[in-house]
């Protein structure tokens, strides 16, 4: 019989809620499998490698295939009823995300293909009109490449300087560490909301307090957070707020950039051609208003209507309980993990303080051959540098191995992978 | 495809005592390979005499298939000439790509051969190739001095 804890869904994020709910969240039971037809149809199949990418529940898929069926048609273009209803689909979604972050203006909600095009255009746009010489970026070493690259080539052709925090052996940025390394150079601070590799929450409003106390803006890179977490862009403080879709259940290839509009308005576009212009001559063009500056070019409007679907199936569950019972997961997972004595967990000691993801490695076996062995039994965890090298460097290794989980997994998966780990022991070292 | 037929006894005895993983010193020539998706990384040293293969070894790191394929490899080559070692790593190519499968063929790649399997593992490729592609780089770029397509 499963049970789950029902309450409802409150606005802000709250400790203490995740954790009495995580105590009665029943990680045995699973009510959302069903929702997600690729896991549905395969139940041999222990997923947990979400933090590359969730899975889709139906509802995103029906919304996603209802769009060209029922509306196909070129959004922002056709006097037509059709292109009118897709363009008012698309609104409507701007609107969902707009509120799903907590952002005051769906005109600031800007569609991207992924984060990283949502770091790509702070870095080009933002970073390339303002970063002078001698001035500083301030980034924390575990951030994953996308939030990375974008500044390092940024830095090189403003000649700004690219400054790293580092944080303990446990993952924690240290207030010595964010009051240091962002000062008076510092004119934009991007940081992870959650590392993709160790887990760790990044106290993110004492850093983007301390940006702009310095007059640096502050940006969030909110790929591993905003499927996992109220994400509230007010109470961050954040300029800017970057998220993927595809992370948390929409389709694949669209994401999200929400920024102040004062910002967005004087940052130039980074890509221009189509449906991005109020007017256009042989020698000049003027810019249409936002967030049309910045999306050049026909959108990907089922992608859109997906992410919607993917919204209010988030809503339709409530991000207290989804919170709950990854939180209840994740616990299980590191607790489960630690207790195998030829396994290396990184990031916190604490099991509590991973958001959804544990990072680990097999004494003496390459992830990628744990990776391969595990397979075999059918469970799919990431291996490797987790597009995260200056941190692999940082840490002393070359990869690891990452588990992360979803609302969508349960007890069987997770014991799963612990047996799976045992047979690949077996494999190097014999049954002993 | 069973996994364990990958893992045999003979490559996780390569892969837990390779003999030929060591330092080399002044190598006639050497070149590091890197895999970047997965950070496999090996540096192979080679002596050459008279066109033949005199000595070959390997440092790095990497996963147990990349290891003891490398391993595997140099036991090969040894003492073979320049171009024969070229035909063999072609050859391995070719069978892990899976466009090669005839045993009466592969025979020639010896205990190599027992990677056959890896071509069902489109992940693991690149793994298995790490050597055998890092020597031919060696082959064309530094003793052929120049670069084939």
């Amino acid at each position: 019989m499963t049970t789950e804890f029902v309450t409802p869904t409150t606005g802000a994020s709250n400790t203490s809620t995740r954790d009495m709910l995580s105590k009665v969240i029943d990680i045995e039971g699973n009510p959302y499998k069903r929702d997600f037809p690729l896991l549905a149809n395969n139940p041999q199949i222990s997923f947990l490698d979400s933090a590359a990418t969730a899975q889709r529940p139906k509802s995103v898929l029906d919304a996603q295939r209802d769009f060209y069926e029922r509306l196909n048609s070129n959004p922002l273009r056709g006097l037509y009823k059709l292109s009118v209803e897709a363009t008012a689909a698309v609104d409507e979604v701007r609107e969902k995300v707009a509120k799903f972050i907590n952002a005051d203006s769906p005109d600031d909600i800007v569609f991207t293909r992924n984060a990283t095009e949502s770091l790509n255009l702070m870095a080009k746009s933002l970073g390339g009109s303002i970063l002078k010489p001698g001035d500083e970026v301030v980034i924390t070493i575990m951030e994953h490449h996308s939030n990375l690259i974008p500044w390092q080539q940024v830095c090189r052709q403003t000649g700004a300087k690219l400054v790293y925090m580092y944080p303990d052996k446990e993952g924690f940025l240290s207030d010595e560490e964010i009051e240091t390394k962002i000062g008076p150079k510092a004119k934009i601070v991007s940081v992870a909301q959650v590392s993709n590799v160790l887990g760790v929450e990044n106290p993110v409003k004492k850093i983007g307090e301390r940006a702009h106390q310095q007059g640096a803006y502050f940006i969030v890179d909110g790929a591993q957070s905003a499927p996992h977490m109220h994400v509230d862009v007010k109470d961050i403080g954040c300029d800017a707020f970057a998220f993927s879709g595809h992370k948390m259940f929409s389709p694949m290839g669209i994401g999200v950039l929400w920024a102040r509009k004062n910002i967005l308005e004087k940052m130039p576009p980074m890509l221009t051609g189509g449906e991005m212009i109020e007017s256009v001559t042989e020698d000049d063009a003027v810019w249409a208003e936002l967030p049309h500056k910045f999306e050049a070019g026909t959108q990907d409007a089922a992608g859109i209507v997906g992410l919607g679907a993917a919204v209010d199936y988030i809503n339709s569950i409530g991000m207290d309980r989804m919170e709950a019972r990854e939180h209840a997961l994740v616990k299980y997972l590191a607790e489960q993990l630690s207790q195998l004595d030829f396994v290396r967990i990184f990031g916190p000691k604490d099991p509590a303080q991973h958001t959804a993801v544990v990072a680990f490695n097999v004494c003496g076996i390459h992830p990628h051959d744990v990776a391969s062995i595990l397979d075999a039994s059918d469970v799919c965890i990431r291996a490797g540098h987790h597009c995260a090298m200056p941190l692999m460097t940082w840490m002393g290794v070359h990869s690891t191995c990452r588990a992360s989980v979803a609302m969508y997994n349960d007890k069987k998966d997770i014991d799963q992978l612990i047996s799976g780990l045992k047979k690949v022991w077996a494999v190097f070292n014999g049954d002993k | 495809m069973a996994i364990n037929n990958i893992y045999s006894a003979a490559l996780m005895e390569h892969n837990a005592h390779p003999d030929y993983k060591y330092q080399m010193d002044n190598p006639d020539y050497q070149h590091e390979g890197v895999n970047p998706s997965c950070g496999d990384d090996i540096v192979l040293s080679m002596d050459v005499e008279d066109g033949v293969i005199k000595e070959i070894a390997f440092t790095g790191s990497g996963c147990a298939v990349s290891q003891s394929s490398t391993d595997i490899m140099s036991d090969l080559l040894t003492d073979k000439t320049v171009d024969e070692a070229y035909d063999l790593c072609s050859l391995f190519l070719k069978m892990i790509r899976g466009e090669v499968t005839d045993d009466k063929v592969l025979a020639k790649l010896g205990e190599a051969a027992q990677l056959k399997d890896i071509s069902h593992m489109p992940a693991r490729v690149k793994c298995a190739e790490l050597g055998w592609r890092t020597c031919m780089t060696i082959i064309d770029d530094q003793i052929r001095g120049k670069k084939t397509a």
